[in-house]
């Protein structure tokens, strides 16, 4: 029972992050709650039916189509919160005031929510489907099954609480610098993101190029440890980076960082263009 | 004796020749368990390593050090690519039965 329990666990662990970093990043966003739960609803069914589809996804593109599947994912999700991001430099100081001088929810624009909620799905999807595969397992062995599917549930509720953790962790920042604070965290997750999404590539034999060895840590911080697993999903810390995944990394930070300089809402500067 | 000698190391020779050519490799699930458990593949190359899960029940086919991450529906198999790897010894485990299915690869 512990065992599943570790198991469910620490795949929930991985979306819940990104559903705390979400939550704080919309605070102060009317309705953000019915789009985050969509985001998990939808991602839910959705690992459901990769679940079910798992052999013929994997057997895809000469077996390289789980990988390709896997980097597709994590490719939209990138552009995703690349939009988000543009969008909070552009209107994320206004929230801010707002929020500061009446203390509530304001009804600003549904559109980022909906790149937020396709992110909230597409990480409930990616690790939801190892769950329901992992659970399938349990329930197709019988005998000790009930034990380990008690585990299983208790790890989705750890999980969860994990979540809570993250997102009232973060909404110790002061409002002032909460969306400075999210954006940054959103720019390291998408970079962590893009970097994965090369290493699947890379594993499906689709780019191979630049996949040399940069460095080797994992006498220092494995990526099996806990810590490792936040970091990893976090910043996308890897223990041996390759080339091409440290070169995916930094461009994604500088092309977020252009992005949210271009789109930068200045009102001192000029008047707000149609 | 020295004809037997010779037949014997020729015999050796073309069991592993196969292998290394197309540098493609064979690990089974059965029982939750590798079998072979330790697979020996050429250092500095790309290598492809098909994992057969002969469980009912799917496994997830991981490894940090190699980094790889791949699930197999129970009774099917996967095709993993990994490398190229500097000499050395890369562990890998079925993440859903950790405590049974572990492995090794050597580089060499």
């Amino acid at each position: 029972m512990l065992g599943a329990l570790v198991i469910v666990f620490r795949e929930v662990l991985e979306a819940g992050l990104i559903i705390g970093i979400v939550m704080a990043a919309t605070r102060g966003v009317a309705a953000r709650g019915r789009w985050v739960s969509y985001g998990v609803l939808a991602g839910i069914v959705g690992a459901s039916v990769v679940a079910a589809f798992a052999g013929a996804i994997s057997n895809a593109f000469e077996g390289s189509g789980q990988e390709l599947f896997n980097a597709c994912v994590l490719g939209t999700a990138v552009a995703m919160l690349m939009w988000h991001n543009a969008w909070m430099s552009r209107h994320g100081r206004e929230i801010a005031a707002e929020m500061k001088q009446i203390g509530t929810a304001v009804s600003e624009g549904a559109k980022p929510l909906t790149a937020l909620a396709v992110v909230v799905g597409l990480a409930v999807l990616r690790e939801g489907s190892e769950v329901v595969l992992f659970l399938y397992g349990i329930a197709a062995s019988g005998t000790s099954g009930s034990a380990l599917l008690a585990g299983g549930v208790l790890g989705i509720a750890a999980g969860a609480a994990f979540t809570a953790l993250t997102y009232f962790g973060l909404l110790a920042i002061p409002t002032r610098y909460i969306f400075s604070v999210t954006s940054w965290l959103i720019a390291l997750l998408a970079a962590g993101m893009a970097s994965q999404a090369v290493q699947f590539l890379n594993a499906g034999g689709l780019l191979t190029v630049l996949d040399g060895t940069v460095w080797d840590t994992s006498w220092m911080l494995s990526e099996g440890s806990l810590l490792g697993r936040l970091l990893h999903t976090m910043i996308g810390y890897s223990e041996r980076p390759t080339e091409m995944q440290l070169v995916v990394y930094l461009s994604t930070l500088v092309a977020m960082f252009l992005l949210m300089r271009v789109v930068r809402y200045s009102p001192s500067k000029r008047e707000v263009a149609a | 004796m020295r004809a037997l000698i010779v037949t014997l190391a020729g015999l050796l020779l073309l069991s592993v020749a196969p292998a290394r050519a197309d540098d493609t490799f064979t690990t089974t699930i059965k029982d939750h368990q590798f079998s072979p458990a330790e697979l020996k593949v050429p250092a500095n190359k790309r290598v492809t390593i098909t994992v057969i899960n002969d469980d009912p029940t799917p496994e997830e086919f991981e490894s940090h050090t190699l980094k790889v991450e791949k699930v197999i529906p129970g009774k099917s198999k996967a095709i993993v690519r990994v490398g190229p790897l500097s000499p050395g010894k890369y562990s890998f485990f079925g993440e859903y039965h950790e405590s049974t299915a572990k492995g090794v690869v050597i580089a060499e």
